[in-house]
């Protein structure tokens, strides 16, 4: 449970936010991820930290560059967390939905 | 395929939007809100009072075959707009959850299509965030409860 509030607070970071858009259609290494943000690279590397000790970001070394990239699994945690929120209403409206059909019809 | 319901809940904001479309004309998304025997079906839960109006309110409740209250809830309807919108604060009763305000709003699409869209206010960032987890909560304590049954059934 811990861990996942860590999940949470790592996406609460606009500029944290920011990296994973940008990852999310391509491997970059650190450099050219800070070359994407006005703020300075030590501040961009705390960021990628951060995200990568959550497990939001994976690294892969390549030759002498390190790459980071989305972890697809993770990133999906949280998309599932607001799920079962999310499934309760669509059912509640599946419903609705059917029931006026229903009486649409009558 | 797109989903019907969504959910917009920004990080940190003590607020969040539903939004659904339905294959339904916007009088008969209405007429499911507004008529207690139709929320009684769609909502699964008995309708005690339900008034209509500017300055009304409503109570909602549900109990097990035993009789016993599982969920009560209740709130006023602060204003009661026909086929428009229906602004309301919701309470469940005996929960560690503050009261909510909620605007509803029913939008017309086309002859037979109509969409509803669900802006819930918390009093805090923290409430919001308990309430979006509760579902979540609930399926891993039902889980649990259901693991614990198996367990007790080995024993």
């Amino acid at each position: 449970m811990n861990l996942r509030r860590d999940v949470f607070q790592a996406i609460a970071d606009p500029t944290r936010r920011a990296i994973l858009l940008l990852l999310a259609s391509q491997s970059l290494t650190a450099g050219a991820i800070a070359a994407n943000f006005d703020t300075s690279r030590p501040t961009v590397s705390r960021h990628l930290h951060i995200l990568a000790e959550c497990e939001l970001l994976l690294q892969e070394q390549q030759g002498r560059e390190i790459y980071y990239h989305l972890n697809a699994g993770k990133m999906k945690e949280i998309a599932d967390f607001i799920e079962p929120f999310r499934k309760m209403w669509d059912d509640r409206f599946n419903k609705l939905e059917a029931l006026m059909k229903k009486y649409k019809t009558e | 395929m797109e989903q019907k319901t969504k959910v917009h809940a920004e990080d940190g904001k003590q607020d969040l939007v539903i939004t659904r479309e339905f294959e339904l004309p916007l009088e008969l998304l209405f007429k499911a809100y507004a008529e207690a025997e139709l929320v009684e079906q769609w909502m699964g839960n008995k309708v005690l009072k339900l008034e209509n109006k500017n300055h009304g309110s409503y109570l909602f409740e549900t109990r097990d075959p035993q009789g016993n209250v599982l969920f009560r809830a209740n709130g006023v309807i602060h204003s009661f707009v026909p086929e428009k919108n229906i602004t309301r604060t919701f309470e469940m009763e005996n929960a560690p959850f503050p009261v909510q305000l909620e605007f509803l709003e029913f939008e017309k699409l086309g002859p037979d299509t109509s969409k509803l869209t669900m802006h819930i206010v918390y009093k805090s960032v923290t409430d919001r965030d308990n309430m979006l987890k509760l579902p979540f909560a609930y399926g891993i304590n039902m889980a649990h409860n259901r693991l614990q049954e198996i367990i007790e059934k080995l024993k």
